[in-house]
């Protein structure tokens, strides 16, 4: 079974259009959806949710008014300012770390758990698919991806599949990093902007710090050649390939608001094309385990 | 005032606003917050005048004092140190700097010490000053820089906040404190899912929105329909250019070019004057 895990750094580079179509693409795959707090690829694989858990990742001090002597420890300890001035404990601050509740002379303060999300496990026509949805503003999404990561690697041990394919998250900071540690490849979306140039390195060196075979395709190629060039060339300078160039068509965002993945809604557009031509790449490198 | 700029989705076109709009303005300070993939320079190129590195607080166990009872371990939520019998790992990328555990351990064994996780630099592009924070590869957690970020942060200046993409804690923590939020989007499905989540953390939060249409002309009429039902009012639309995708892939921010966009971002900055008075 190989892991892969599509990401890019710079948010909107087509990370789902390309997993969704992966997935089409893919005869044996369990897909799992990393990107926790936007996730999108429900919308084009339409997943029947066969089973829901409550994701309990972090804890949450509660203050006992009661108890409470307004001492002002817990708010001088407390490293995330999380304590207001009136004793209330702000929940988007508070990281659960537990020092006022080990601080508190009066052991007014107790951690509880709380419930920062829901982890899903799907059906599609494609396949089996893992998911979540982290409830807005909460933090530990680093966490919640793991879980989604463990769903699918039972979920493909189970149906014997022989692929798991992650949809990540923008960024290079935990959920992305606990999208692409121990993958057999990351394949990074890229556009041929100077911002996507400059993310793209990042991303690179994120994959490289973890050691994960990187693998890039180069998305609305069409829109600035010149970067495409660039890009081209600095993947070669790091000794990997460009598993292909997707050019700018309507017809991509034309399938998304019909629900669908590309290579399902328009297989012969020129996008679709290049989609499996990049997917063959993957597929032929992931045997040859260079990649 | 200040200003945040936020999507839910990513590459809907934050940074581009936040720039556009900054160029427009007299008397401005923008701080990208983005810190994990920080663009703002590259369509400013400042001169940068000062270089700040980021620390954080991670345990130091002085073994001499350490009795190896496990009770930090125990009491750390977040699995960054392992006690065996004759050993303690810490693991710097887990650690959440709460200093409990220096606190906890009975035999005073544990000290803290500086871990640097990134670094904030700060410059001036023509009449903007510039602040941004740069997360170091490998480094899980943007959140002390985007804090150390929003430190800079002058009270005195139009202040605009250009937020990373997403709905949890590095977005809570650049958008807190803010007095107004726009919300950039694109009419797509993606764009909507993504954009009612961003407006329920904002909504949570108490900040007030207002939604910009990036690529208007694309995809549909959802973000529109969604925008009326919850009187979000849209207060600026961009259309979908080839001219403006191609400016920004040359990392030229489309105002600079095209200058009747100035105009529309300084009535969109008078706008959200409005909206906060």
């Amino acid at each position: 079974m190989k892991h892969l895990t599509v990401l890019s750094g710079k948010g909107g580079t087509g990370k789902t259009t390309i997993t969704a179509s992966f997935a089409v693409l893919a005869k044996n795959a369990v897909i799992a959806d990393c990107d926790v707090d936007a996730p999108d690829l429900h919308m084009l694989l339409h997943p029947d949710v066969i089973e829901t858990m409550n994701f309990k990742g972090s804890k949450l001090a509660v203050i006992d008014e009661a108890a409470c002597t307004k001492c002002g420890l817990c708010r001088e300890k407390c490293r995330f300012d999380a304590v207001s001035e009136n004793f209330q404990v702000d929940p988007f601050a508070c990281e659960g770390c537990g020092v006022c509740a080990i601080i508190c002379p009066a052991s007014a303060i107790t951690l509880t758990e709380r419930v920062s999300g829901q982890a899903y496990i799907s059906k599609t026509k494609y396949g089996f698919m893992s998911h979540a949805l982290l409830s807005p503003g909460e933090s530990n999404s680093g966490k919640l991806v793991t879980l989604v990561r463990q769903n699918a690697k039972i979920l493909a041990e189970k149906e014997n599949a022989d692929f798991v394919i992650i949809d990540g998250s923008p960024g290079i900071g935990c959920p992305v990093i606990a999208s692409v540690t121990g993958v057999d490849v990351g394949l990074i979306v890229a556009e041929p902007t100077m911002s996507g140039i400059h993310d793209l390195e990042r991303a690179v060196q994120l994959l490289k710090h973890f050691e994960v075979p990187p693998t890039v395709c180069v998305n609305m190629h069409d829109i600035n050649k010149e970067n495409t060039e660039r890009i081209v060339r600095f993947c070669e300078d790091n000794g990997f390939g460009v598993a292909g160039r997707i050019p700018f068509n309507p017809v991509v965002t034309e399938a998304m608001v019909n629900g669908k993945p590309i290579s399902e809604y328009a297989p012969r557009s020129d996008a679709a094309q290049e989609i499996e031509k990049v997917w063959s790449r993957i597929l032929s490198a992931l045997k040859r385990g260079s990649a | 005032m200040i200003i945040s700029i936020a999507s839910g989705k990513g590459g809907t076109g934050k940074t581009s606003v936040a720039v556009n709009l900054a160029l427009s303005i007299r008397d401005v300070q923008l701080l990208d917050c983005d810190v994990e993939e920080p663009n703002a320079h590259l369509l400013m190129t400042p001169k940068i005048s000062q270089e700040k590195p980021v620390y954080v607080s991670i345990p130091r166990i002085n073994e001499e004092l350490c009795n190896y009872c496990g009770k930090c371990a125990k009491f750390c939520e977040y699995n960054a140190l392992f006690v065996s019998a004759e050993k303690v790992l810490v693991f710097p990328e887990l650690c959440h700097s709460c200093g409990g555990c220096t606190i906890i351990c009975p035999e005073h064994a544990i000290a803290e010490e500086k871990h640097q996780i990134g670094t904030v630099r700060m410059g001036v592009a023509g009449n903007v000053h510039l602040v941004f924070g740069e997360l170091e590869v490998g480094e899980p957690m943007p959140v002390p820089i985007i804090r150390e970020v929003k430190r800079q942060i002058d009270k005195s200046k139009n202040v605009i906040l250009d937020s990373p993409p997403g709905t949890s804690c590095p977005v809570i923590e650049t958008v807190r404190g803010s007095d107004f939020c726009l919300l950039v989007t694109e009419p797509t499905p993606f764009g909507l899912h993504d954009l009612n989540i961003a407006a329920q953390v904002l909504e949570g939060m108490k900040i007030p929105s207002g939604v910009v249409v990036n690529r208007a002309g694309i995809g549909d009429r959802k973000v529109y329909e969604y925008c009326r039902e919850r009187r979000i009012p849209i207060l600026l639309e961009i259309p979908f250019q080839r001219r403006i995708a191609e400016l920004y892939s040359r990392g030229i921010p489309f105002s600079l070019e095209m200058p009747e966009w100035k105009e529309k971002f300084q009535s969109l900055f008078d706008e959200i004057e409005r909206y906060v008075k």
